[in-house]
């Protein structure tokens, strides 16, 4: 038997995206050695509230923010790092992509790209962290209105919920991978208000199925689908600069049409796989098992005309 | 204050403001002579302490949408009282975080397009609800008895697993976490209160004068004692990012 050494060390592209943190995903996802961190963690900018919870800090905050270059261009980046607190929004963390988001006005950058891997507001400072997502929400507004495109990349073990979904909502474009969720209300939180008869968050293919990146990508509520490796994430982020919309009137005229004609096409539907027959898909259960190759050809044959409302 | 009193106070001459499945849209005089009927006053909001979900946020996002389309720089106030989002499995399916994001975009375009907005807490509201509506206009303004929260302390007490006699304790010494209209105005996200025994309509009008025209709520929250950092930590992510 002829055997071969396991490479147990792959190229920084090949890893997975979920299952990298969140330094390691802006290191493979930028050029190389071109990452320079703003407020690094050398500074210890730590939360001043968690100690009064008996919590503990992370000397980023669990938001890393910088600038670097992609494919040769100048960008700013912003990454939650899911680990800490399931990536939550409080006073720091939301403080820095803020921040960020107002240097793009002066620096000009070719794109922010928002790395998202956040659970949403993180409740102990619940307040401030609030306050943060519609101060974001208003400075990426700003941003794109000066024609800087505004990137999100959604793959991480948080997925992006509550105030970040929103937050996502206000992006140019965005990117999901097979493990990412795209929501407000998670299932847990769904379960808690409503019940497990509305939501049964333990029904892992239900969350898929629903808050999931191909779900969010058929219906439209996401621009690309990538495969769940940094390289992936990189070869999408680079495709959608140069296809982010512009943030006017006419953009916003057409996400209502978009969005008008989801509520009247699917309102009554019960179940995503209803939602996917109806955009022309003959084996919708077949959907959840497919490769990423498969759904892209299957995207491709859809007659659904791409759009540029967001 | 009612929702009927606050229509009132701002529009003695009388307005054209319904509420329709606890939605309010519609619009009245307001400043110039009068005589004239130059000055007008959009009005969208949620009234009843319902939730909002998908088609209540598509609706008020299409009504803030013929005002910029109508152009000639009709400010729009948003009226508050609210749940928070609509949490059901229906809504999220749909894309909710498209809807809710889509409205609050909708009223940051207006302001940008020369429509100054103007939010006005006057009842409950909370979470996504609050994001996408009062937390996205220029200025956010409330009504003595307003109780905004992200969420209360009960559910605050299930997540983290502390005693509720703790939180109620902290909260009376922090407000960065706690519920309520005080904490939300030491945190910069809510600008003023208006005073509910003289009329509304020169106080919005002076509130829309005075509004900044850029985001100030970070350097609020530190004056306030709110938010300490965010705004000294904003400032210097600029400063690094522009070697300022």
């Amino acid at each position: 038997m002829d055997w071969k050494p396991v490479a147990l060390t792959t190229s920084p592209l090949d890893q997975s995206w979920y299952e990298a943190s969140a330094r390691a995903r802006l290191a493979g996802l930028l050029d190389a050695e071109t990452f320079h961190e703003f407020i690094g963690p050398e500074q210890r900018m730590m939360s001043p509230h968690l100690p009064l919870f008996d919590l503990p800090r992370a000397f980023d905050d669990g938001m890393i923010v910088g600038r670097g270059r992609l494919d040769g261009q100048d960008v700013l980046v912003a990454a939650q790092e899911g680990r800490f607190m399931g990536g939550a929004f409080g006073e720091i963390h939301g403080a820095k992509l803020v921040g960020l988001l107002r240097a793009a006005l002066v620096v000009k950058p070719a794109a922010v790209l928002i790395l998202f891997d956040t659970g949403g507001v993180r409740l102990q400072e619940a307040n401030a962290g609030e306050t943060a997502i519609a101060e974001i929400m208003r400075a990426i507004t700003h941003v794109r209105a000066a024609g800087i495109p505004v990137i999100g990349l959604i793959g991480g073990r948080a997925g992006c919920y509550g105030g970040g979904g929103l937050i996502a909502g206000t992006c140019a474009r965005l990117v999901i991978s097979e493990g990412g969720r795209l929501s407000v209300s998670g299932p847990e939180v769904i379960e808690t208000n409503r019940g497990a008869e509305e939501f049964d968050s333990r029904d892992r293919a239900l969350v898929w199925r629903t808050m999931g990146g191909k779900h969010r990508r058929l219906l439209g509520a996401a621009d690309a689908f990538a495969d769940d490796t940094i390289g992936a994430f990189r070869a999408a982020a680079c495709a959608a600069i140069p296809a982010a919309p512009a943030f006017d009137l006419a953009t916003l005229e057409a996400e209502q049409a978009r969005l008008e004609s989801r509520l009247d096409r699917f309102g009554d539907a019960r179940d995503a796989t209803e939602i996917w027959g109806r955009l022309g898909i003959n084996d919708p259960a077949a959907v959840p098992g497919l490769t990423t190759g498969a759904f892209d050809a299957l995207l491709a044959g859809l007659p659904e005309a791409p759009h540029d409302a967001r | 204050m009612t929702l009927a009193e606050i229509l009132d106070s701002l529009f003695p001459q009388g307005h054209a403001v319904t509420v329709t499945d606890g939605l309010i849209a519609g619009e009245g005089p307001f400043g110039g002579d009068g005589a004239s009927g130059a000055g007008r006053l959009a009005v969208i909001g949620i009234d009843g302490d319902i939730p909002l979900g998908i088609e209540g946020a598509c609706h008020l996002a299409g009504r803030v949408l013929d005002v910029v389309r109508a152009g000639g720089g009709t400010p729009i106030l948003v009226l508050i009282d609210s749940d928070s989002q609509r949490m059901s499995r229906r809504d999220e399916l749909l894309g909710l975080n498209e809807y809710l994001a889509h409205l609050a975009k909708g009223l940051l375009l207006a302001d940008a397009k020369g429509h100054p907005t103007l939010g006005l807490l006057y009842g409950h509201s909370a979470a996504g609800a609050f994001i996408a509506t009062a937390l996205a206009t220029r200025v956010l303004a409330a009504l003595p008895g307003a109780h905004p929260s992200v969420m209360d302390l009960p559910s605050v007490a299930r997540v983290t697993k502390l005693p509720l006699e703790r939180l109620e304790a902290m909260a009376r010494s922090t407000s960065v976490f706690a519920p309520g209209l005080d904490n939300m105005v030491r945190t910069g996200a809510v600008q003023a209160v208006l005073d509910p025994d003289e009329p509304l309509g020169p106080q919005v009008a002076a509130l829309i004068a005075d509004a900044p025209a850029a985001d100030t709520r970070d350097a609020l929250g530190r004056d306030r004692g709110g938010r300490p950092l965010a705004h000294d930590i904003a400032a210097r992510v600029v400063r690094e990012a522009t070697g300022a």
